[in-house]
């Protein structure tokens, strides 16, 4: 059968807070993903590379600052220079209902403001790596 | 009548009912009195008859001028202490023009580069009369040598400075992650200070130990308490170790610092036998002959990953119960949040609220008439005894594997506390754990919408503005000689403190103090633990 999905959980910026980072990555692979794990304070050209050497399905960020909008920007751009447009980003985090489209139109696949049930987190990733049979 | 088995939050059993078996044939000179040791009761005899806690409202945010005017309403309304919020390249040493760090700077704090902000930060507050706590760990040395510095330019000598710096950096590998320098030479910066106030600053707490940020990471009240007096022991035995100080020299210098989340009698007793325990630790792994060496002293925090979107001014009530509860547990300071901070900078009128509810703690509850008023209570001594084995028990584990460095670069506490928090969330999605207004009795309005701290573009211009400034008016020789003393005296043993001090009034950045010592001592590595 197919190999399963694989993630990467990625920290851009420099805050710390990497309570829903961690339960997200726990949750995931609970439910039988390969999940990768960047740690903190990372940069987004580095995640954008790490996903590619690692081959990852798709990528999720995780921001509470509220840095989200620029960080999000950056690490799509650093995948499409990369040529890996085909790597999925979701954001997770403090994310206000006024800036979840605004996340979307940016090229994000999904965004998880905190407070999402975890369980409807783990059924929409998995959504979004299962290749649609036609 | 329900004899079904409840826990308390943190898993110690609670039974229907306690009586007078809990007291009878145990050794009521643990329980003791206030002022005695080991300091079960609280740590003065007057409690807080003689003396109220501190009133501190964490704050700053954007720039020096700005988070100036903020403490000095925060003062004329009745607070009787500052606390620093820095922003998080002023945390883990990059200065405010450095381009890796443009979308960070002045956002969860004030961003303090030189000397010339911390001026600035305290103009027209006589350092004199007040005290002042900083919540910076990797660079909490330099920003000592601020305070010192700016003492120094206000007239005012270094033996009348009071209040404390976090430099507690253990955590901040586990949780908190404003690391830069491994844990080794981290250390060694931390006894540094602490050596250094005590011979100089006497009146300063050269460190706070910090639970507060593995609770809300994640950790439960007796992990919390654990895994911080494992830190101290840490430091304490570093100082110790180097042979020049006893610990009835340096102990003064040490206090502690907790989150006070909603268990109520769990949070009471977390600080009763969080003070017994330490208490003993002192004497009798250090021999510490002053009694006074032994006190543990400790601020809290009310609020944090309590605090919700959804209803948020149910927030209000929860800080005033936790507010209560850190009371009647004793605490010596106390930060209360505002009701709004899950979602935004809190405004004027939530600070004020925030302050206003220790004020009716303070002046009309009437909790501070008679010294630890919980005292006694069956429940509460048999919860603190529980509590106190509970300690025990983590910090043996600590030890078995190695002490507290070991057991953080191994990702072992990280594991611990993500296994809770897990365990935790579990409860929460089936509603065994209530969060009101959150998993039971919502409403259908719209959770608050977040509103992310302002980073104002003028104001970080105004910064990059004074940052250029300083750099084109200062003495560059000098300001380079400092850094190159500071770098030599790295590489030896000998205290670093007077040269962070030459080297932040000769206006070197934060940044560059930071790099020098990267050079010399390298950068921490992280282990992935989820």
């Amino acid at each position: 059968m197919s190999m399963p999905p694989r993630v990467l959980v990625a920290k851009p910026g420099l805050d710390g807070h990497d309570r829903g980072a961690k339960l997200v990555a726990r949750a995931l692979r609970d439910a039988g993903f390969e999940v990768i794990y960047t740690g903190i304070r990372q940069k987004p050209e580095v995640i954008a590379s790490i996903a590619v050497q690692e081959d990852v399905d798709l990528i999720g960020l995780s921001i509470l600052s509220g840095a989200h909008m620029g960080l999000t920007k950056k690490t799509i751009e650093a995948l499409a220079e990369a040529g890996a447009t085909d790597i999925k980003v979701v954001v997770g985090g403090t994310v206000p209902p006024v800036d979840v489209q605004a996340l979307l139109d940016l090229g994000a696949a999904a965004v998880f403001p905190t407070g999402t049930p975890l369980d409807q987190l783990v059924e929409d990733v998995r959504a979004l790596v299962t290749p649609t049979s036609a | 009548m329900s004899d079904k088995e409840l826990t308390s939050d943190a898993g110690l059993a609670i039974d229907r009912v306690y009586g007078p078996e809990v007291l009878e044939g145990s050794d009521l000179s643990r329980i003791g009195s206030p002022g005695e040791f080991p300091f079960t009761r609280g740590n003065h005899p007057g409690g807080y008859r003689d003396r109220l806690w501190t009133f501190r409202q964490y704050s700053g945010f954007g720039t020096a001028e700005w988070s100036n005017e903020r403490y000095r309403l925060l003062m004329k309304e009745g607070g009787t202490g500052l606390s620093v919020a820095a922003d998080l390249p002023t945390q883990i040493g990059y200065d405010s023009d450095d381009p890796e760090v443009e979308e960070e700077v002045g956002r969860v704090g004030v961003a303090l580069d030189t000397l010339a902000d911390a001026e600035i930060l305290f103009r027209d507050i006589p350092l004199d009369q007040v005290s002042t706590s900083w919540t910076v760990n990797g660079t909490a040395a330099i920003m000592l040598a601020f305070y010192v510095a700016v003492g120094a330019k206000q007239g005012v000598p270094r033996a009348k400075l009071r209040g404390t710096i976090q430099n507690d950096i253990l955590k901040e590998y586990v949780s908190r992650g404003t690391w830069i320098w491994p844990p080794t030479p981290s250390i060694r910066l931390i006894a540094d200070s602490i050596e250094f106030c005590a011979d100089e600053v006497p009146r300063y707490n050269a460190v706070s130990v910090a639970g507060a940020h593995f609770r809300d990471a994640g950790a439960n009240a007796a992990q919390e308490m654990a895994f911080t007096l494992q830190d101290a022991v840490t430091y304490c035995d570093e100082i110790v170790e180097r042979g020049r100080m006893t610990i009835d020299q340096f102990a003064p210098q040490v206090s502690f610092f907790f989150y006070t989340h909603n268990d109520f009698f769990e949070e009471v007793a977390k600080y009763r036998a969080g003070r017994r325990r330490w208490a003993e630790i002192v004497r009798d792994r250090y021999g510490a002959r002053e009694a006074s060496s032994s006190m543990f002293r400790t601020g809290t925090v009310c609020g944090g990953w309590t605090l919700q979107s959804q209803q948020p001014h149910n927030n209000i009530v929860r800080v005033a119960y936790q507010a209560m509860a850190a009371v009647l547990g004793g605490v010596q300071s106390m930060f209360t949040a505002a009701w709004d901070e899950p979602f935004a900078l809190p405004t004027e009128e939530s600070t004020m609220l925030a302050l206003r509810t220790q004020q009716i703690l303070a002046h009309e509850t009437g909790v501070t008439r008679t010294v630890d008023p919980l005292g006694g209570s069956y429940f509460v001594e048999a919860l603190t005894d529980e509590m106190e084995a509970q300690l025990i028990t983590i910090m043996a584990d600590l030890e078995a594997h190695g002490g507290m460095v070991q057991a953080i670069e191994d990702g072992y506490v990280q594991g611990l506390i993500a296994d809770e928090s897990a365990a935790v969330q579990r409860k929460i999605d089936s509603g065994e754990r209530v969060i009101v207004g959150v998993n039971k009795y919502q409403s259908h309005e719209e959770a608050s919408a977040l509103v992310p701290p302002a980073m104002d573009e003028a104001a970080r211009q105004h910064q990059l503005d004074r940052l250029a400034e300083v750099k084109r008016t200062r003495h560059t020789r000098a300001a380079l000689a400092a850094l190159k003393d500071l770098r030599q005296a790295a590489q030896g043993e000998a205290n670093l403190m007077p040269h962070l001090i030459e080297c932040v009034e000769e206006y070197c950045t934060v940044g560059e103090i930071t790099k020098e010592l990267k050079d010399v001592w390298g950068e921490y590595q992280q282990p992935l633990v989820f």
